[in-house]
């Protein structure tokens, strides 16, 4: 089906929805390097005014990728929720926007109509939607999740501490993780990339963090981000799994490159509730995504690079997930050039996670060839604090030495926390003023000499690392 | 400022830990030391190669030396494009072919066998590739003959910008003067030895073709990092062709002084670059399995700045 648009006496002509889409993404340099981009700024806008007025129902009817060549579309057709769409039906995406911004959007009748908005429709109204726009509908998303804490309460911001370490070095992880507890981070989830990828290594990571967890009696869950096929074989070994990590991506294969399918994140699933380990809930899934996944992979299908990064959010909604992130710096200015185009696509991300039901949390980061630098950093953290992001990393000093980007810091959560009056997890929330590293009104507890609840913490954690 | 009571940890990882904190905020010195590792990886990627300099000092190693360019035009058009990166320039494409037509003319001309002290004879003209700059090629396709190979060259070094000019310009030639020392005496023939300004890995792709090598060795700057602004990597591949995908080259990344050391970064690339041409391939099927270099095997290093000392050719 073609659409159109007629503007000043021209006539804007798009091939099909996922034409339409592309050329009414506002402009980021994977999709120009894709080919796909809007060629004129008005063209951009003609195509935001023709895809307004396309009614909803118009994506059950036509696929961007076709049913019979991805089993990602076949997951989005067959297991949309028509009684949950019902209320929306009768709405074009320019609708659908004003009324995500309306006083009938809550946080109740949000969550009932997430099952019935497919990918395709929460990326098309975020085209439609100013950063405000992004910040106020995502707000009033609710998604709570639960594995050994409260995830995604309103008025929380948790954080995923990430104490990589080049070299995999178990004393030198363990100094970041003390480091990152210490400042009161870890409360989504303590999880290492690793820089090798060797069972053994797996196992021995998997093993440190369960125990430093067990000894210290956290409220948290750990996670070692290996491929999620070496994750089922330590399962079968015996390693203390709690959350089973994977990237994935929003096209059948685009997940062939990552080396999944829907099959074997299935397996994965199934073999982590087995293991029983969540003491509040089952939400034993981990997932990372980010906006040029599909393109890299030559796996877009003609399809818009944030459109491909919604219809990821559809894998992950399958598989319940206890925390899900956008990475979304990570992948380089071929795909998001400088900070307003990387701030953009993480609000939008954010909220078409958070509109799908997933949630949704942010790596805001970027790389040193993107025109992008800590002031960038800082005004994404800020507004994804006021659009009640679910989570953020905190790396220490916000340099990933394993990794080489550079993502959000401990300082930066406590930064984001203390701007907005957000606070962690209730369960760590409590967890840290057990351990005296946070006062009563949350604050770091001055862990100096002197301060002796601070001090009988630091001497807890660091028992038997300084040598 | 409230300092942290565990910076004896520091020791024990890279990463910035116990950092102090001004409230819960980044104390100054912190924030600042931090702006400045940022500043410099920025620096590192807007650095400009210059390849005229580079290529006199490459000039010492007694390879002639080619000047190429990518189809990417400047540095914000290499970042946003990075298939242009991967191809040559019309200019290029057009003089690297003109180069290998002659050499395959001199070649059928001449039954010599490989001799490396013709390619020591031909550096005396790498002088003028120098003063070539910005016209490329023109004026070497009398360099012929070095290759002398009728079946062409082993292999092309290609020395590209990639994301930091500033690793090429300060390791490529303490790698190479440790590398060809250690391979030479097999017989190996090498193509002239290729930079490429604004150049991605796929594009050794390309030049190897061009030039009818039957592997490329590319040695490229890699994205500057927080902790070092200048890691040089070098990425073979068996039979370079436009088209290979990054699981059919091997990698040796992080080269710098403070990283994977020079004698290091040579002696698994020696070991790769044997391996590859043997087994004819690269890639996944040829795992970086180089034995230990000991201390003693250290090869020698060809003398720094002496195109003269060229005692490995003999």
């Amino acid at each position: 089906m073609t659409f159109s648009h007629t503007v000043g006496g021209e006539r804007h002509r798009f091939a099909g929805l996922a034409d339409l889409l592309a050329k009414a993404s506002p402009a980021r340099s994977g999709d120009a390097l894709a080919g796909l981009a809007a060629e004129s700024a008005e063209q951009r806008v003609a195509a935001q005014m023709a895809l307004a007025d396309v009614p909803l129902t118009a994506f059950l009817s036509e696929s961007v990728v076709p049913y019979e060549a991805d089993e990602v579309t076949r997951l989005i057709v067959d297991t949309h929720d028509a009684d949950a769409f019902a209320p929306l039906a009768h709405l074009t995406v320019g609708g659908f926007r004003d009324w995500l911004l309306s006083y009938d959007a809550t946080p109740e009748t949000l969550t009932a109509a997430a099952p019935g908005i497919t990918p395709e429709m929460a990326a098309a109204a975020s085209k439609l939607m100013r950063v405000q726009d992004l910040v106020l509908a995502a707000r009033k998303c609710r998604v709570v999740t639960r594995f050994r804490g409260t995830i995604g309460l309103p008025g929380r911001l948790s954080t995923r501490l990430q104490p990589n370490h080049p070299t995999d070095d178990p004393a030198g992880i363990l100094a970041a993780v003390v480091d990152g507890l210490l400042y009161g981070s870890g409360d989504a989830v303590i999880g290492i990339n690793p820089a090798g990828d060797s069972p053994a290594t797996l196992r021995r990571l998997l093993e440190m963090l369960d125990a430093l967890r067990e000894r210290h009696a956290i409220p948290t869950q750990t996670c070692v981000l290996a491929h999620v096929t070496a994750q089922l074989s330590a399962i079968r070994a015996g390693a203390p799994v709690d959350l089973v990590f994977q990237s994935i991506a929003g096209t059948e294969a685009a997940n062939r490159a990552f080396g999944v399918s829907l099959a074997l994140l299935d397996e994965a699933r199934q073999a982590a509730l087995e293991l029983g380990r969540g003491t509040l809930g089952g939400d034993v899934m981990y997932f990372e995504t980010g906006q040029g996944s599909a393109l890299s992979a030559s796996a877009h299908h003609g399809v818009d690079q944030q459109t491909c990064e919604a219809r990821a959010y559809a894998v992950a909604r399958r598989f319940r997930p206890l925390l899900v992130n956008t990475v979304v710096g990570f992948i380089g200015p071929e795909y998001l050039y400088d900070g307003k185009q990387i701030a953009r696509a993480g609000l939008e991300d954010h909220f078409c996670g958070k509109l799908m039901g997933l949630p949704m949390g942010c790596d805001v980061c970027y790389t040193n060839h993107a025109e992008a630098d800590q002031d960038d950093a800082d005004s994404l953290l800020t507004l994804l604090g006021a659009a009640g992001c679910t989570y953020v990393m905190g790396v220490p000093g916000a340099d990933d030495v394993m990794l080489g980007y550079q993502s959000t810091s401990f300082h930066d959560a406590l930064y984001v926390r203390e701007v907005l009056g957000l606070r962690p997890a209730p369960e760590f929330e409590a967890w840290l003023r057990s351990m005296g590293i946070t006062d009563d009104a949350g604050r770091l507890s001055g862990c100096r000499p002197g301060a002796l609840a601070g001090e009988d913490a630091v001497a807890r954690l660091t028992a038997g690392l300084a040598r | 400022m409230t300092a942290d009571a565990w910076d004896a940890l520091r020791r024990l990882t890279p990463a910035r830990i116990a950092l102090g904190r001004a409230g819960a905020s980044l104390p100054t010195a912190a924030h600042l030391q931090f702006q400045m590792a940022h500043a410099r990886a920025r620096d590192a990627v807007h650095h400009p190669l210059n390849a005229d300099a580079l290529a006199a000092e490459l000039s010492t190693l007694g390879l002639p030396v080619l000047h190429a360019r990518s189809a990417a035009a400047d540095r914000p058009e290499y970042l946003r494009r990075p298939d242009l990166g991967r191809r040559l320039d019309d200019a290029s494409r057009a003089a690297l072919g003109r180069f290998a037509a002659s050499a395959a003319s001199e070649s059928s001309e001449s039954t010599a066998p490989s001799d490396p002290a013709e390619s020591t004879a031909s550096a005396e003209s790498t002088g003028s590739t120098g003063s070539t700059g910005s016209t490329g090629l023109t004026g070497l396709t009398e360099l012929t003959g070095f290759t002398a190979s009728a079946d062409g060259p082993d292999a092309v070094f290609v020395v590209a910008d990639g994301l930091s000019a500033l690793a090429v310009e300060r390791h490529a030639r303490p790698l190479l003067e440790r590398v060809i020392p250690r391979i030479q005496a097999d017989g190996w023939a090498f193509a002239p030895l290729v930079i490429v300004e604004q150049g991605r890995v796929a594009i050794g792709d390309e030049v190897g073709a061009a030039l009818g090598a039957r592997m490329a060795v590319v040695l490229i700057g890699e994205r500057p990092g927080l902790s070092a602004p200048d890691g040089l990597g070098v990425y073979l591949t068996f039979g370079p062709r436009p088209g290979r995908t990054d699981a059919e080259r091997n990698c040796i990344s992080n080269i710098r002084p403070d990283g994977l050391a020079y004698d290091e970064a040579a002696h698994r690339l020696a070991w790769m670059m044997t391996e590859s041409r043997r087994r004819r391939l690269s890639g996944i099927a040829l795992k970086d399995d180089a034995p230990p270099l000991a201390a003693s095997a250290a090869a020698p290093v060809l003398g720094a700045g002496k195109p003269s000392n060229v005692a490995y050719d003999g």
